[in-house]
């Protein structure tokens, strides 16, 4: 196990430097440069300090070692380009609070509902919860969260006056987004714990179980439910992303000031530091979580740790 | 025969039946052996169970219809998509827009299809990609195996553990110029990893089964093993991913397009048409229903097909 662990970390650690030096020399590919349309009218010596500042008068190669100093020996990714003196690491580890938060309690929420949603439409295979269920299922994949949020906007603000359209900061802000960013989760949960549970159903071992006059209720608390939860850790990684992801368009359509927002503006401006910022923030909070949730699963699933050891 | 013929009073007196009453019919043509219903291809077979799902069959009717209209829906009212007209801004639907006007007074009817258009061809066309260079490349993977194998999946692990809309959002970012071109390219540049991993995954499971073995056994060529046993069986997996690739990528698109960095005006995709109604949706909201039902439709009709076609496909529910 420990072997396992060690090695997952290491792919981990190779992985970012994957993802953080091709961000970077992508960034720098870009042709002309992020400075170029303001530092046009600068006399020339204020220029060049201006380049120095951000260290953009060295090569690239000399850049890329800076940047990676700073990032390992104290966290630093820069400052904003657009916005002097705001620093990228600071930025960030605000904005994802906000973000943290929305994304937090959709998770939540979404797994609890999704998880109900699945047990209840396996034990009733082919009747109308099943049914019911998998319409909800259906629509959650289907629907983009942008018309989603648009629909939701729609009625319980412009037709009922129930919630704020936007904003960020009052407990009532967070009802709609955390309902739209969690709507994809619901669908996938109850998805996959339908078909998990209906799977471990038509096992041997729930037949013996029954054979040996266990009562329904705690053949399903057992034996069903327990082998059938545990691949439902494994697509929690995809989740984590796609709470995150779902949050680049929620985030801007109801102004939360969180992670999302902030890169699609720092997109929007070119602010090229912040960019690299986010997507390695965004790269490693993804590859981390990955990498817990498949520790966690073999520490759950005796039969993984046998594997592991193979 | 026995106990039949007990209840039936006294058997009669057996008589030997002379010899000339029998004749040899034939012994050597091995009648016995010749499949006498007619043979049911595979595809043939799969047509009949995928015909038993009427869900899946709506769902490929709805999208035949689409595409249909995608096709002629820009010149059915004859007003082009791209026709401003100033004395009908943000108009409902009416005789004349069937769908209504957006804010430049374009027609919406024209506009949708038009948009559908661009977003079926880069559904399509993303898929195809990511078969192709999925199919190359697990392919080579499997038959290689050893180390080949080894590096070729290291290289799809690194790969899909990066979050794809970030690589889709810092493509597109890079390389700004919002064609259809470098869409495609920012969408697929890791999207075949998934048919990568699916058709390696089929192949090395195939080349150990008792079928190959025994086709192996009887002198099969390796092409022909390949071509008529290996093939057929990867095609059901590699057509099922297919059916779910083209909705994820019209998915994408459509979030690019919304966030602004997807295909550049004055084309638009219905993720286009989306983001444009969406600052006005609380006075016209038809401009945003159009677009959004298309979206909503194509991605349920692509998945209701594709679980239908899961279903007809997979061999092991042959009976």
């Amino acid at each position: 196990m420990v072997k396992y662990v060690i090695k997952r970390v290491l792919y981990m650690l190779l992985t970012l430097l994957i993802i953080i030096t091709v961000t970077f020399f992508m960034m720098h590919s870009i042709p002309g440069d992020p400075l170029a349309s303001m530092a046009r009218n600068l006399p020339e010596q204020t220029r060049e300090n201006y380049y120095a500042k951000y260290g953009l008068d060295k090569p690239a190669g000399e850049q890329y070692l800076i940047f990676m100093e700073n990032l390992i020996t104290e966290g630093d990714l820069g400052e904003s380009i657009r916005y002097p003196g705001r620093s990228v690491t600071d930025t960030l580890l605000t904005n994802s609070r906000v973000s943290g938060t929305t994304g937090g309690l959709a998770l939540l929420f979404g797994i609890a509902i999704g998880v109900t949603l699945g047990i209840v439409a396996a034990l009733n295979k082919n009747k109308w919860p099943d049914y019911i269920v998998m319409f909800i299922a259906i629509m959650g994949i289907t629907i983009p969260a942008f018309v989603m949020a648009a629909l939701l906007q729609y009625f319980f603000t412009v037709q009922f006056h129930l919630l704020p359209t936007t904003g960020w900061g009052r407990p009532e802000n967070l009802v709609l987004p955390v309902i739209v960013l969690s709507f994809n989760t619901i669908a996938t949960y109850a998805r996959y714990v339908k078909s998990n549970m209906l799977e471990v159903m038509n096992q041997d071992y729930i037949l013996t179980a029954e054979a040996k006059g266990v009562t329904p209720f705690n053949v399903i608390k057992n034996h069903v439910l327990r082998n059938a939860f545990l691949p439902c850790i494994t697509i929690l990684g995809g989740q984590i992303a796609s709470v995150f992801t779902g949050s680049f368009v929620v985030e801007r359509i109801f102004s939360i000031p969180g992670l999302g927002f902030y890169y699609i503006s720092s997109i929007n401006d070119r602010d090229y530091t912040m960019i690299l910022g986010t997507t390695v923030f965004f790269g490693a909070l993804f590859v981390v979580a990955q990498l817990l949730i498949d520790i966690v699963y073999g520490v759950l699933d005796p039969r993984m740790r046998i594997k592991a050891k193979d | 025969m026995a106990e039949e013929t007990m209840g039936m009073g006294p058997i009669p007196k057996e008589e030997p039946i002379p010899k000339e009453k029998f004749t040899v019919i034939g012994t050597d043509d091995f009648s016995g052996d010749l499949i006498a219903r007619p043979q049911v291809s595979y595809w043939a077979d799969a047509w009949r169970r995928f015909r038993q799902n009427k869900i899946a069959l709506v769902a490929l009717v709805v999208l035949a219809v689409m595409v249909v209209m995608v096709i002629i829906g820009p010149h059915l009212n004859g007003i082009a998509f791209e026709e401003i007209d100033q004395d009908a801004l943000n108009q409902g639907p009416s005789a004349e827009h069937w769908f209504g006007t957006d804010n430049l007074g374009r027609d919406l009817f024209s506009r949708v299809w038009q948009a559908g258009r661009v977003s079926i061809a880069i559904g399509i066309a993303g898929a195809l990609i990511s078969t192709v260079v999925g199919c190359i490349y697990g392919g080579i993977a499997a038959y290689f195996g050893g180390w080949v194998d080894t590096i070729l999946m290291r290289i799809v692990e690194v790969l899909f553990s990066i979050p794809y809309l970030l690589i889709v959002i810092l493509i597109s970012v890079i390389t700004d110029s919002r064609s259809i071109f470098s869409l495609m390219l920012a969408l697929t540049l890791t999207g075949w990893c998934n048919t990568a991993r699916l058709v390696r995954g089929q192949m090395l499971q195939l080349k150990n089964q008792e079928f190959v073995l025994a086709a192996q056994a009887l002198g099969v060529s390796p092409w022909k093993i390949i071509l008529k046993h290996m093939l057929p069986n990867t095609m059901s997996v590699i057509l099922v991913a297919i059916t779910f690739d083209i909705p994820n990528y019209i998915f994408s698109e459509a979030f690019l397009s919304y966030l602004g960095l997807g295909i550049a005006a004055p084309n638009t995709s219905w993720g286009a048409l989306c983001s444009a109604a969406q600052q006005t949706f609380a006075f016209y909201p038809y401009q945003m229903f159009f677009p959004a039902l298309l979206i909503a439709l194509t991605m349920l009709s692509f998945t209701l097909l594709g679980d239908g076609l899961r279903d007809a496909l997979d061999p092991k529910l042959r009976k």
